[in-house]
């Protein structure tokens, strides 16, 4: 089984854009949507739910009013300043280390789990599908890009689909480093941009940093020529293979208007770049039609 | 005032607004909080210059006290400790948090407290606008703690109209910028994507208890579903930046657009005034 996951420095670079059309493409293959902060891709493949589980997160402390004698060891050991002058626990600001259960005289304080979102499993018009929800406030989305990908492993398994494909996070963090680690091949997306072109040596350090094969894709190439000259240079001096230019075009976010992904919107140039750039990949994961 | 601008998702022009209305101010701070990949400073004519290095707490062992009982590992609640009882510890710092749990619980006195370095911050200043900028090192996974210190140097070094310009998402770094701010601007974009997000959004200024307002950003490229869910949920659309290649082209070469078409700085100042004004009011209304 052959996992590939898309991210981008940035966001906003087209990455569920261009999963969403691989999807259309792709034979036998489970998505996946990692980008648990703000995850889009389930609009454009309009999901029927078949499975919800739950997903706990970090922990988080709970008090014990009528134990609580209002000592402050809680609040002089806490170090995400998540106990307030009135000795109340801020849930939003716990980390559920648990130094307040430790330190407290009265026992008054235990850890509990906390449900901080969802893992959904779906049926798609492309096959199966695993996200995650991260509840509004919630942390640990690292944690969560983890489980989905695990999830997404098993439906494979048992569907016995030989290929996944992640919608990645945009960043470098927690969420972005779960999501390649371990992955097969990672594409960048990256636009021609001055801020484009600083987050993609970002990221490409973190893959390397991670020892994950890394190809690019520059989306909106036509928008500024020259900055797409430097990017495939400066790729080119990487040893990076450039597997997709993609010229600025409105039809892009037609399609996602409309609810479809480009392929099925679209005969236009974008979408002839992206079905090359599919069969690319296809040839560096050795993968069949 | 303390202004963060934010959005659910990521590229529906954050950095542009944050940008484009520090320099409609006379003066302001900005901040770029995005520390993961913060680009306030490509728009700017500016050298940053370093002035901190932010660190965290890690234990520090002395393995010639140590028993290898075991009991840091298992307090650990991010598994960043393994003991093996054939006398070998293993620390993974990246997935410490920093609590200081070990050092408490430990017996032996064998945990002391030491610090990495896990991020940077730099400072700079234009004419009129200071800036902070906040940059996390490659690798490491937690951006919060870089957020937090950014925040109070600059809150600490500033009393100027804030500008804060959020990561993107939902998630803890995005929150931490928003705490203690005065107005949330949204910055969204009229696509399905857009919609979806800003609810996202939405919900943590609320939960927050935060005023916010939407710009909507290249206006034209899809429909009026920002303007319908702002009509319903009362949320005030505070600017509207039209879809143009040229603010696109601009953008991609590192130039704020409203150098280019002065008439949004205007806008940009009329912005930040009715947001001083619904503060004001807002403030009014819970004295009464």
């Amino acid at each position: 089984m052959k996992e590939i996951t898309i991210i981008s420095g940035k966001g906003g670079t087209g990455k569920t854009t261009i999963t969403a059309a691989f999807a259309s493409l792709a034979k036998n293959t489970v998505m996946a949507d990692c980008d648990v902060d703000a995850p889009d891709l389930h609009i454009i493949l309009d999901p029927r739910v078949r499975q919800r589980f739950p997903f706990y997160g970090m922990k988080v402390a709970m008090k014990d009013e009528a134990k609580c004698t209002q000592c402050g060891e809680c609040r002089k050991h806490c170090r995400f300043d998540a106990i307030d002058e009135h000795f109340n626990i801020i849930d939003d600001v716990c980390e559920g280390c648990g130094v307040c259960q430790l330190v407290c005289r009265e026992k008054a304080i235990r850890l509990l789990d906390r449900i901080s979102g969802s893992i959904i499993v779906s049926e798609t018009r492309f096959g199966p599908f695993v996200h995650g929800e991260l509840r509004i406030a919630e942390e640990a989305s690292g944690k969560l890009v983890t489980l989905v990908r695990k999830k997404a492993r098993e439906v494979a398994l048992e569907k016995g689909r030989d290929l996944i494909i992640i919608d990645g996070p945009p960043g470098i963090g927690c969420p972005a480093i779960a999501a390649i680690s371990g992955s097969n091949l990672v594409l960048a997306v990256t636009e021609p941009t001055v801020s484009g072109a600083h987050d993609l040596e970002r990221v490409l350090n973190l893959t390397n940093h991670f020892g994950v094969e890394t190809v690019v894709c520059i989306n909106k190439s036509s928008i500024n020529p020259d900055n797409t000259n430097k990017i495939r240079e400066f790729c080119e001096s990487k040893g990076l293979e450039v597997v997709g230019e993609i010229p600025y075009d409105n039809c892009a976010t037609k399609a996602m208007v409309a609810g479809m992904t480009l392929i099925e919107f679209t005969d236009c140039p974008i979408a002839k770049e992206i079905k090359n750039m599919w069969s690319k990949i296809q040839n560096r994961l050795k993968i069949e039609d | 005032m303390r202004v963060v601008v934010a959005s659910g998702k990521g590229g529906t022009g954050k950095t542009t607004v944050a940008v484009n209305l520090a320099l409609s101010l006379p003066e302001c701070t900005l901040v770029d909080c995005d520390v993961e990949e913060p680009n306030c400073a490509l728009f700017l004519p500016t050298n940053l210059e370093k002035i901190e290095n932010v660190v965290a707490r890690i234990p520090k062992f002395d393995l010639s006290k140590c028993t290898y009982c075991g009991q840091c590992a298992d307090f650990c609640q991010f598994n960043a400790i393994a003991v093996i009882k054939s006398k070998n510890l293993l620390f993974y710092e990246n997935l410490c948090h920093g609590c200081g749990g070990c050092e408490l619980i430990c017996p032996t006195g064998a945990i002391s407290e030491g610090v990495r370095k896990i991020g940077e911050i730099h400072h700079g200043i234009t004419d009129h606008i200071d800036l902070f900028v906040g940059k996390i090192d490659v690798g490491e996974p937690m951006a919060t703690p870089v957020i937090k210190r950014i925040k109070s140097i600059a809150l600490k070094e500033s009393n100027k109209p804030m500008i804060f310009d959020s990561p993107p998402g939902v998630a803890c770094p995005a929150i931490e910028t928003m705490r203690g701010a005065d107005f949330c601007i949204l910055v969204s974009e009229p696509t399905p994507f857009g919609l979806h997000d800003l609810k996202l959004a939405v919900g943590v200024t609320r939960r927050l208890r935060i005023p916010c307002g939407v710009v909507v950003n290249r206006e034209g490229i899809g429909d009026d579903r920002i303007d319908r869910y702002c009509a319903i949920e009362r949320i005030p659309i505070l600017m509207k930046i039209k879809e143009s290649r040229e603010i696109a082209e601009l953008y991609s070469n590192g130039i704020p657009f409203t150098n280019k078409f002065l008439g949004y700085r205007q806008m940009f100042l009329n912005l930040y005034k009715s947001i001083e004004k619904m503060i004001s009011d807002s403030r009014r209304a819970d004295r009464s």
